[in-house]
């Protein structure tokens, strides 16, 4: 019996050993076991004593399932990510930065810096702005480059560009005279750029005569260049920097010339952002952005840029010149009282340009291609008297400076301003504001004694309905035909005989001269019966 | 954008260059509120400024259920008086289309006379229509038009219900700032054009309930959009180069984003040229 009860025991033995080491398999999807897995998890309910047990069993064997797996040191670590705003961040600090040499009798002394935030606030209360921080951040970029060029006369915040990629904000600096290096030094690189690129032809001329034979030389002369307006005049009066971001450095855009104005009245392109890239259009444009920024920053200055009649006057120092020569210059009237916000919204003949417009020529001031080298040297005026050719061309005249904006032409159906006030609600304490509808973005405003103008706009006129490029040249027209460049069939072989004969005849003739006539004349009857 | 975050957003599209003046900002808080309980929306938004020649139209849109199609527009000259638009049906797009040109005037019953010439049957004979339409009219559609090809949302910004309809999105958090910085994580918001022509392939990866509009990069010319990061680089904005003054603005990391239309009202046609 005993052994009976043994062996059973062994066999209960066995089958449990047998039972045991099945749990203890490990699984080959996650290798873990069965009876490590049940061991924890009555360890857990052991610890935990929840109520219930039996009814979260499941959800406590999940819990121990995803218990095993979580880590608690992380071991890869992510690399400190610099966003953009960071690296900008670092740049702007510079702006905050106060210069220990700053003397304090400076400030008594007239500083060519604006107060932006006054005019922000203005302009604010005309609906027109950047923001007040941005506002703040400019103020401060404007103040580095004040302290950076020493002969500033005068520095304004102009505007912004906008661009599809960044945009620029622009300053307007009048410097105190233009027989400095900046001037030469623009100069001097321009011409080192022809020479080189002068070099640079001649020597694949020399290689190609070198092989080739002379080919005949062209005789087209292109039409004259327009000059450039010296620095300080006209549509180069002032000096434009521009900076993608209040804190980056300012970049000096380059002088305009008038062909750069022309072709830019023919396109329409938007900015890119970038000071070097190429501009593809038709007419092609001479220059790359940095040109084409400089050409319509002169265009919507000539346009917009226009201030409350009576706060600036003509220099009382012209004389007899005033008919001929345009009037250029103009000086803050002292007696200046301010007028009335609501008489400045009423009329446009209360606001007047205080820029020179810019002529058909693309300059202010016209000149005259046409005269030679010798007469340059009369005044202009003298010249367009004395000479009576009839195809010299006509002087271009714009409107004189500080004309009133009534005067200005009505474009495409819409009056070139708006003027609003902006607050009917407080209108004593308001501002007189005047908008463009030439160029969207230009904004002026008045309020008493103080103005400013502002653009903030992508930086293209308005064109009406819809922009048509310009139509390629028409081809040129062919050589006229005359006699000697035509073809003619040519004599067939009785025809040179005649003529021959005919040669033969005439040559014969002169060595008979001596003889009388009557004889030349027989002879030449008898020679032709011989015929 | 949202007109409880207008005293805030407006700074972040400050940018474009239009602000507004602090009387019409507070005048908006005070007279949007109104507003909305007047007509009973969900939201309000102010959607922007349409600058006319003598005077601008001030416009706020009004959302229901559904923030796709439940729209309502409405148009003030001073922030406080609000009238509302009709909603611009095909026929009055058809009219304004053939009407209407040059810029806003800024009086609302302004009438718009055209006249075009039309072909009569088979002859050569051409006959001159004479077409009418209003400034009211002309806004309505061009507030349309300008919603239907450049209003834009960062994707996840609104779900798509079980029932359809179109929802803020409570749980957005706002895209990441490399998520913000490609244009392709943001879409436009109105009823889906070129969704249904992209391959099974493609839309087998788009997620049902955020993934229900189109793409911006799916506009044609390219470069249409021009996406900058402003205001020391802490904003994202999209500028829309077809329709000159619309400005989209979002702050990566949060959940704040919005569009705002301040400009002339008319498209931007010499888009090709320009670019």
């Amino acid at each position: 019996m005993d052994e009976h009860r043994d062996r059973s025991g062994d066999k209960m033995l066995k089958s449990s050993a047998a039972f045991k080491t099945f749990l203890m398999k490990n699984s080959q999807k996650s290798n873990m076991n069965l009876y490590d897995h049940l061991t924890r998890l009555l360890l857990k309910v052991m610890d935990e004593q929840p109520n219930d047990a039996v009814d979260i069993f499941e959800d406590l064997s999940y819990d121990v399932k995803r218990g095993l797996f979580e880590d608690t040191k992380n071991r890869l670590r992510d690399l400190p990510h610099t966003t953009l705003a960071e690296l900008l961040a670092e740049q702007q600090r510079l702006l905050f930065t106060q210069q220990e040499d700053t003397e304090h009798e400076d400030e008594l002394v007239e500083s060519p810096l604006p107060n932006i935030n006054e005019i922000g606030f203005y302009l604010e209360q005309a609906g027109v702005g950047l923001g007040r921080e941005e506002m703040q951040r400019i103020f401060l970029a404007l103040k580095q480059l004040v302290d950076s060029q020493p002969l500033i006369l005068h520095c304004r915040l102009w505007g912004k560009i906008l661009g599809t990629q960044s945009n620029y904000i622009v300053a307007e600096v009048e410097f105190k005279d233009w027989d400095n290096e900046n001037e030469k030094s623009d100069q001097a690189a321009e011409e080192e750029q022809n020479e080189a690129r002068e070099s640079e032809e001649n020597e694949v001329k020399k290689t190609i005569t070198l092989v080739m034979d002379q080919l005949p030389q062209s005789t087209y002369k292109p039409p004259p260049v327009v000059p450039k307006e010296p620095m300080g005049t006209g549509s180069n009066k002032n000096v434009y920097y521009v900076c993608k971001e209040p804190g980056l450095p300012w970049v000096k855009l380059p002088s305009v010339t008038p062909a750069q104005i022309t072709v830019a009245r023919q396109i329409r392109k938007f900015f890119t952002g970038r000071l070097d890239s190429p501009i593809k259009s038709y007419p092609p444009f001479p220059g790359n952005e940095a040109n084409y920024l400089r050409a319509q920053i002169a265009r919507i200055s000539a346009g917009t840029h226009v201030s409350p009649q009576g706060f600036f006057h003509v220099g009382e120092e012209e004389g007899e010149e005033e008919d001929e020569a345009p009037r250029d210059s103009y000086e803050v009237n002292p007696d200046f009282d301010g007028v009335p916000v609501s008489e400045m919204v009423l009329s446009l003949s209360m606001w007047v340009h205080h820029v020179q417009h810019i002529l058909k020529q693309g300059r202010c001031s016209w000149i005259n291609l046409a005269v030679k080298p010798e007469e340059d040297q009369n005044e202009e005026g003298e010249a367009e008297e004395t000479e009576e050719e009839p195809d010299e061309p006509e002087p271009e005249v714009g409107p004189p400076l500080l004309t009133p904006l009534s005067q200005d032409a009505e474009m495409f159906n819409t009056p070139p301003w708006s003027t609003k006030i902006s607050s009917t609600l407080t209108s004593q304490h308001a501002v007189a504001v005047l908008r463009s509808n030439l160029w969207p973005g230009a904004y002026a405003y008045a309020c008493g004694k103080k103005f400013e103008n502002i653009y903030i706009g992508w930086g293209l006129k308005y064109t009406g309905q819809g922009y048509s490029p310009p139509l390629p040249p028409p081809p040129q027209k062919e050589y006229p035909s005359e006699p000697e460049v035509t073809e003619a069939l040519d004599p067939t072989v009785e025809e040179e005989q005649v003529l021959e004969d005919a040669l033969e005849e005439q040559q014969a003739a002169p060595e008979e001269m001596e003889n009388t006539d009557e004889e030349e004349e027989e002879e030449e009857e008898q020679e032709l019966d011989n015929d | 954008m949202d007109a409880d975050s207008l005293h805030y957003s407006l700074e972040l599209v400050a940018g474009s260059g239009n602000i507004l003046n602090t009387e019409h900002r507070t005048a908006l808080q005070t007279s949007l509120l109104i507003l909305r309980k007047n007509y009973k929306f969900n939201r309000v938004l102010f959607w922007g400024k349409i600058m006319g020649i003598k005077e601008d139209y001030f416009i706020a849109q009004g959302r229901g259920d559904d923030e796709l199609k439940d729209k309502k527009n409405l148009y003030s000259f001073n922030c406080m008086d609000w009238f509302l638009l009709p909603p611009a049906t095909i026929p009055m797009i058809e009219e304004v289309s053939k009407a209407a040109t040059g810029r806003f005037m800024g009086d609302a019953s302004h009438v718009y006379e055209n006249t075009i010439l039309k072909k009569v049957g088979d002859e050569d004979e051409v006959e001159e229509e004479l077409v009418k339409t209003t400034e009211e009219h002309r806004l309505a559609v061009t507030i349309h038009l300008i919603d239907d090809e450049s209003s834009v949302i960062p994707r996840g910004a609104f779900i798509k219900n079980p029932h359809g309809f179109v929802q803020v999105n409570r749980c957005f958090e706002g895209l990441t700032e490399s998520q913000a910085a490609k244009l392709d994580s943001f879409l436009h918001f109105r009823d889906p054009k070129t969704l249904k022509k992209k391959s099974l392939l493609e839309l087998s990866e788009l997620n049902q309930t955020i993934d229900f509009l189109d793409l911006l990069t799916d506009d044609v010319p390219k470069g249409m959009w021009s996406l900058q990061f402003e205001n020391a680089n802490k904003v994202l904005i999209l500028r829309c180069l077809l329709w000159l003054g619309m400005t989209f603005y979002h702050v990566p990391m949060t959940p704040q984003h919005g569009y705002i239309y301040i400009g002339d009202g008319v498209r931007n046609l010499d888009l090709s040229f320009m670019l």
